[in-house]
């Protein structure tokens, strides 16, 4: 049968057609063998674009499909239902991507940019010539998830998937849930106090029927795909066990060990069996083996065993490898501050008085170290003058991250007010380089920082704090007035740069997920998919994909459950029909396949002397069809024919 | 001048979506290469690439995940070795192996995107357009291997051998 093919070239507004001559691609792709019928339009994409496509289709009797316009991972779910619509099987609707990767990148060069998307369609249309019709491949799936980290985001997330009906895994690498925020005072703009509404939601979430919680556990492998992923999952021994615990706290009294407590960011210890914080979820403790002189002694002291009432304490307890089946994962691994040390300009952590944000949070804390007075490290002395430096790190792409990290000029106009609140003859200096308070309610609480609370903003940045007689001196300037500023303070607070947690790095690496190149998490598009990972079957929640403040991490976490809720609303999951096949009459059963099969979805059939593809495990990723030395292994819709007769299109005139 | 022809063969995960990206931020590069999406750069037969010279390719740049990074584990090591004998091959036919390269671009690096395509179009214009010695180039119009079995069990239409005679054999220049 001879093909009919149309081609249908956007003009995309002005973005393909101010730089690529639509009408003259439309006109050649006319004279092109199998194009039945070529034309263009404004927006392809809009509604008057599709039914034209759609009757285009039914008018010229179409076989094939080809869309000239933006990359396909925008648009070509979108034109594949139109085309299922009118009758063209969807595999048989292709893309030619001549905006992202032709009019954008070729603006000052029309002809060769016309002529660049005139090959661009004709290498589709060889494609679409050889399109077999093809149905998605229905495969169980799994009506389980897994979330990654228990911050406010996974919290949040695990939440709303269990309070759509569904199971959910929430697996958190620290002792307890409650992440950053926990770790919060008060809030902006509201001032509401950070624990008060956040313990609740760790209660809940602990108690809720259709949530495991997994703290103290890391995520030791993912295999597999969307709606079928097997993980592995580390519960890290506790050396004690957590079951039978009953939370009584003896241990942690009698326990001789200390070392500066995490969860307090330096400003107190903590013992060497403990829990992060008093409320803590689940309220149970961990023994830290790096500082228990159990371990670091000889096994010398053991009074946590000796006194535990219920006898939970197991020094010989080891890691255990705990293995369970998702459909789907979320991913809110969070965040961590930019390191002190690489500021070296203000001093690197070298200096008591000069402190990160997240230490004057836990001071301001009411159960925080000082039980919320200010109090600075060095001498306990309740600061006069306390400097904050916004932007340190951020927005500094010469020494360090480019980016504006979004929620700092809120939490120091917080801590500002805060410590004005708490010592009302204080003086609060502020330096920033603009003030962002783009959120509801956000510029108003500024300006009553300002106004009501006698913040002084200083429009400038600080070069250098150093510390002296006992004083943090501040060298800065106020580009306002002009004049260089000189303070003498006894504090600075540092509004560090907000980062992709470290180990969130390496976990995005093994989920095989992208990243952008600071490490946060990159959504599959910036603004119409930003809850999801172009990698099916992941969805990103919180700081881990940018930084954000609590109601946009909340927002996003909600997004990415309720795409979860969507996935699992199917009984079987749908994968792409483009995954290998063999041809019997050709296979010579080398099982070349059989080895460099990733999935061992290639496997021999000792019947039939040949290798055979399992339809279900076959991800499509073309391995065995480049190593067949027969080419009796092809790709559904990219067979080397199609291939072949791309390239040749593409070095066509 | 000599403007180079030039077949690139893009991983869609990692290579295609910087190319993406490369677009969205409207960073510009030179408009030789015409882009052939692949699931992963191991799906890449060295055919492929014979077969872009053999139609009158002047380069062949390939693009894959950064190690470690690959969607589907580890084609991209096994592109890695290709290309490397692909290029021993390439030099045995006369092609200069510097006409292919591969790359590890991924989808955050518009930039080196747009940076190795400039290069790589300099670099092939340096080299000056390819002469095949046995067949004189493009539009020799010689026929699509015969012996795929994609083309003939699996399609009706089959490939349009003579196509290329009518395309003239000079180049752009």
């Amino acid at each position: 049968m001879e093909e009919r093919i149309g081609v249908f070239v956007c003009h995309c507004g002005s973005n393909i057609a101010g730089v690529v001559d639509v009408k003259r691609v439309a006109e050649e792709l006319g004279k092109y063998p199998g194009v039945a019928y070529s034309t263009d339009y404004t927006y392809m994409c809009s509604d008057p674009g599709q039914t034209m496509v759609k009757e285009a289709i039914k008018e010229h009797n179409l076989s094939g499909v080809i869309v000239a316009a933006c990359s396909p991972t925008l648009h070509e779910a979108t034109f594949r239902r139109a085309g299922r619509a009118a009758g063209v099987n969807p595999y048989q609707v292709e893309i030619a991507n001549i905006r992202e990767q032709c009019s954008w990148v070729h603006q000052s060069d029309k002809e060769a940019a016309t002529e660049k998307a005139i090959k661009i369609i004709k290498t589709m249309v060889e494609k679409a010539r050889l399109d077999e019709a093809l149905d998605p491949i229905a495969v169980p799936m799994t009506h389980k998830a897994l979330v990654v980290g228990g911050g406010i985001a996974g919290i949040q997330a695990a939440l709303d998937i269990a309070n759509a009906g569904y199971e959910t895994i929430l697996v958190e690498k620290g002792p307890s849930i409650g992440g950053h925020m926990a770790q919060l005072s008060e809030t902006f703009p509201t001032l509401d106090c950070s624990q008060c509404i956040m313990t609740p939601k760790m209660v809940e979430v602990a108690q809720h029927p259709r949530v495991k919680m997994m703290t103290y556990s890391e995520i030791e492998d993912v295999s597999g795909y969307v709606g079928n992923f097997k993980v592995k999952i580390r519960k890290k021994a506790a050396y004690l066990d957590r079951d039978i615990c009953n939370g009584c706290g003896l241990c942690m009294e009698k326990c001789p060990a200390k070392t500066p407590s995490e969860f307090d960011e330096g400003l107190a210890d903590r013992k060497a069996i403990y829990t992060p914080f008093p409320q803590a979820v689940p309220n149970k403790p961990v023994l830290d083996r790096e500082h228990c002189l159990y371990f670091t002694n000889d096994g010398k002291c053991g009074v946590c065993k000796k006194i535990c009432p219920v006898q939970c304490v197991d020094y010989e307890q080891e890691d255990e490898i705990i293995e369970d089946e998702v459909g789907a994962i979320v991913v809110a691994t969070g965040y961590d501050l930019y390191p002190i040390e690489n500021l070296g300009e203000y001093g690197g952590g070298k200096y008591p008085d000069v402190i990160t944000s997240l230490q004057f949070e836990r001071m301001l804390s009411a159960s925080g170290p000082t039980e919320g007075e200010v109090k600075r490290p060095s001498d306990g002395k309740v600061p006069e003058t306390v400097v904050f430096l916004t932007c340190c790190g951020s927005r500094d792409p010469e020494a360090h991250m480019p980016y504006c990290s979004k929620v700092c000029c809120m939490y120091l106009t917080k801590h500002a007010m805060l410590y004005k609140h708490k010592v009302h003859d204080g003086q609060a200096y502020v330096f920033y380089i603009d003030v962002r308070t783009a959120g509801k309610g956000y510029e108003e609480f500024y300006t009553r920082a300002a106004e009501e609370d006698d913040v002084l903003y200083l429009r400038g940045k600080v070069s250098k704090i150093f510390q002296e007689d006992g004083k943090v001196v501040v060298w800065g300037a106020d580009t306002l007035s002009g004049k260089k500023v000189e303070i003498e303070a006894d504090m600075a607070v540092l509004g560090l740069a907000t980062v992709p947690n470290a180990a969130a790095r390496e976990l995005a690496n093994m989920l095989k997920i992208h990243t952008d190149e600071w490490g946060f998490l990159a959504e599959a598009h910036p603004k119409l998919r930003p809850v999801e990972s172009l990698a099916p079957g992941f969805y990103l929640a919180g700081a881990a994909q940018g930084p954000k403040d609590i109601p946009e991490a909340v927002a996003q976490a909600s997004g990415a459950a309720s795409k979860v809720a969507h996935l699992f609303a199917e009984e079987e999951y749908h994968r792409e029909p483009i995954i290998a096949w063999i041809d019997e009459d050709t296979c010579a059963g080398c099982r070349v396949c059989v080895s460099v099969c990733p999935y061992d979805a290639a496997e021999f059939d000792d019947e039939k002397g040949i290798a055979v593809i399992k339809e279900a495990i076959c991800e499509g990723c073309g391995a065995c069809i480049a190593a067949c030395p027969s080419a009796s292994a092809q790709q559904r819709n990219l067979t080397d024919e199609q291939v072949y007769r791309m390239v040749s299109a593409a070095l066509e005139g | 001048m000599f403007e180079p022809r030039i077949v690139c063969f893009f991983c869609k995960w990692c290579t295609y979506a910087g190319a993406d990206l490369a677009g969205t931020s409207r960073k510009q590069y030179p408009p030789n290469g015409v882009v052939v999406r692949l699931n992963c750069s191991g799906r890449l037969d060295p055919q492929h690439v014979l077969w872009a010279f053999r139609e009158g390719a002047d380069g062949v740049l390939i693009g894959g995940c950064h190690p470690g990074d690959c969607h589907y584990q580890d084609g991209n090591y096994k592109t890695m070795r290709r290309a490397a004998f692909l290029k021993r091959v390439l030099s045995d036919m006369g092609i200069e192996p510097e006409r292919l390269h591969l790359e590890w671009i991924s989808a955050a690096e518009g930039d080196k995107l747009v940076n190795i395509m400039g290069e790589f179009v300099d670099r092939v214009r340096d080299l000056g357009p390819l002469e095949l010695a046995h067949a004189g180039g493009r539009g020799n119009g010689g026929a699509k291997p015969a012996d795929k079995p994609a083309a003939t069990k699996k399609t009706a239409a089959a490939p349009e051998s003579a196509k290329g005679a009518e395309k003239p054999a000079a180049r752009k220049s």
